[in-house]
């Protein structure tokens, strides 16, 4: 019989904690099978964030470190000036990103630092139960804003491929969403992008992936991909805005 | 030994730091430490190192905890704000066990304070800092020669602890001048030779091994206990084997000051002033601030007053003076803060009316 699909070896055969119908299984996934592709999974060392995924490391088999909230870019700075040959990415949530770690994702950007971050965008804190996140959508209710986020009282919602796209030092960005299976193909595009990016030293590669959290958002996972379709990607349009010259 | 050469303090703590196999420093401005960031970006990279000016101490921490981890000597430095700012992640670094060599060039506080030399750190660095059951070895130097013999011992006690080590230098030691021997120069262990030496670290695990997954989260509660109980052990140790002081006059000494860093020189400087007119007094200095060389004050016998002499309002070094003098003489406080120093006149004058006070 032949082999049509096998389970990708970057994925250490653990059960997840996360919720049904939670997009990080699939972003986790689609960076692993990208690097056993390139045959990278032994010279990789991964960044989780404080967040749902901090425990990343155990489900994704490649070297991996906790960085405190935020800090991942920072991290993986120090880790890269070590390592420089090695491929390093953060996996970072948007309240570890977006909100306490503005400095150190803009800055990592700034220098053109060579690795890649994968900014996980699901419009609220997952871990800490669902309170408003920097990208939470105005009207969208969580435990900070029950009535649903306004304008007045909390401000405008942040784009974070659209900040990064300015940055000379971010040389890749991409967004993409984890809504369809077409769409998932493309995230996976877009990673190995960011990969090759980092191995051809050109500068710093971010992809921002629009996911799904059923549980805080307070529906079954297939009304949330729905709901990620009608609201954020009208707010948070899936597209390339920055690409290198191919080499 | 090399031959001595006159050096700034700041320049003198970087370069020792390098000849101790250091390749790896991340700062960010804050005065008074700016010539160790300064000289690391001038001489890092000729020695195969890298330096990276931080957009803040928050990420200049982080990226010597990264760095630490992969496996690299990394220095950090920075002044008592700073350090502050960095405490969060120092615990961090002692939660997951990476050895990370940090100078804090101290200067006046609380808050923004002033850019002169203080003591007021003390508490910070040997039981504050950041969260939770850790301890950071702190190595205090009194003058720069010292600090040079200090911070090139402070990164084999890291990889020996695998903990966060501390040399607490002053904004006056940071700043003057002074002949100082340089260490002689180690090779690092750098790239493909870290899997080898340094079985822990981030290296990638090229199929060889099980993935290294280094975590400080802990979401079971029993689990972080057992894991603080398998490292304590290792601060133990260090409370046995790592206290370090000098005895200066001590032996019939009936007046015993206790001062550390170049607070110190000024109390030995009153030391011999008032030896020449006849008053018995002598000194213990703290070369190690945690642990606190306690074996120092084992005997006290003819001790009638020991005196914390500091730059701290508070008195923070004179609260573990207390705990380790126990009651066997009565225990005083000379100082000055804020960024003012003692002068052995002064410190003389003031023993004088605590001696007065006995009567």
């Amino acid at each position: 019989m032949n082999t049509v699909f096998e389970y990708t070896k970057g994925m250490r055969e653990k059960e997840m904690h996360y919720c049904p119908g939670c997009t990080h299984g699939i972003a986790h996934r689609l960076i692993m099978e990208v690097l056993e592709e390139r045959g990278a999974l032994g010279n990789t060392i991964g960044v989780s964030p404080v967040g749902c995924s901090i425990v990343a490391h155990q489900y994704m088999n490649v070297d991996m470190l906790e960085s405190p909230h935020g800090r991942a870019p920072a991290v993986a700075s120090g880790i890269k000036r070590v390592h420089p040959e090695s491929y390093v990415f953060t996996y970072q949530g948007d309240g570890d990103l977006a909100s306490i770690g503005t400095s150190e994702i803009i800055h990592a950007a700034e220098r053109g630092e060579h690795f890649c971050t994968f900014f996980i965008n699901n419009a609220i804190y997952g871990m800490t139960g669902g309170q408003m996140a920097p990208t939470t959508l105005v009207g969208q209710k969580a435990t900070t804003c029950v009535e649903g986020r306004t304008v007045k009282q909390a401000g405008f919602p942040l784009r974070m491929s659209e900040i990064m796209s300015q940055i000379d030092g971010a040389v890749y960005v991409e967004r993409v969403s984890l809504a369809t299976p077409a769409e998932i193909r493309k995230a996976k595009k877009a990673i190995s992008k960011a990969f090759d990016v980092q191995k051809n030293k050109q500068g710093f590669a971010f992809v921002e992936l629009l996911s799904t959290c059923p549980t805080n958002w307070g529906m079954s996972p297939t009304d949330a991909i729905v709901w990620l379709k009608d609201n954020m990607v009208p707010y948070y349009p899936v597209k390339k805005f920055k690409d290198v010259e191919e080499v | 030994m090399a031959e001595k050469q006159l050096m700034k303090g700041n320049e003198a703590f970087a370069t020792a730091a390098i000849n101790a196999g250091c390749r790896y420093y991340f700062g960010y401005p804050i005065t008074p430490q700016n010539e160790i960031p300064e000289f690391m970006s001038r001489e890092l990279a000729k020695y195969g190192g890298a330096f990276i000016q931080a957009e803040s101490e928050l990420a200049a921490v982080n990226m010597a905890y990264g760095a630490a981890a992969a496996g690299g000597r990394v220095l950090l430095s920075s002044s008592s704000p700073g350090v502050a700012l960095m405490q969060e992640s120092i615990s961090l670094i002692a939660s997951v066990e990476l050895p990370v060599v940090i100078i804090n060039v101290m200067r006046g506080g609380p808050g923004i304070g002033s850019i002169q030399p203080s003591q007021a750190d003390y508490d910070q660095v040997t039981v504050g800092g950041g969260n939770g059951d850790y301890k950071t070895i702190v190595y205090a130097p009194s003058s720069i020669q010292e600090a040079c013999d200090m911070i090139y011992k402070a990164f084999d006690v890291a990889e020996e602890y695998r903990n966060p080590v501390m040399i607490c230098a002053d904004g006056m030691i940071g700043q003057m001048m002074e002949p100082v021997a340089l260490p002689e120069p180690v090779e690092p262990v750098m790239g493909e030779e870290i899997r080898k030496k340094k079985p822990w670290a981030l290296t990638g695990h090229r199929n060889e091994r099980e993935r290294h997954a280094l975590n400080s989260v802990w979401l079971q509660q029993d689990l972080l206990e057992e894991y603080i109980d398998a490292y304590w052990p290792k601060f133990e140790k260090a409370e046995r084997e790592l206290q370090e002081w000098e005895d200066f006059m001590t032996e019939d000494a009936e007046v015993l000051y206790v001062a550390y860093g170049s607070t110190a020189r000024i109390a030995k400087e009153a030391v011999v002033a008032l030896r020449n007119e006849g008053v018995k007094v002598g000194l213990i200095r703290p070369k190690t601030l945690w642990p606190f060389p306690e074996k120092a004050f084992e005997n006290l016998d003819g001790v009638k007053d020991v005196i914390s002499v500091e730059l701290s309002k508070a008195g923070q070094l004179k609260r573990d003076v207390r705990l380790a003098v126990e009651g066997r003489a009565r225990v005083s406080l000379i100082n000055r803060y804020g960024g003012m120093l003692l002068d052995p006149a002064e410190v003389v004058e003031r023993t004088k009316k605590i001696m007065e006070e006995v009567k």
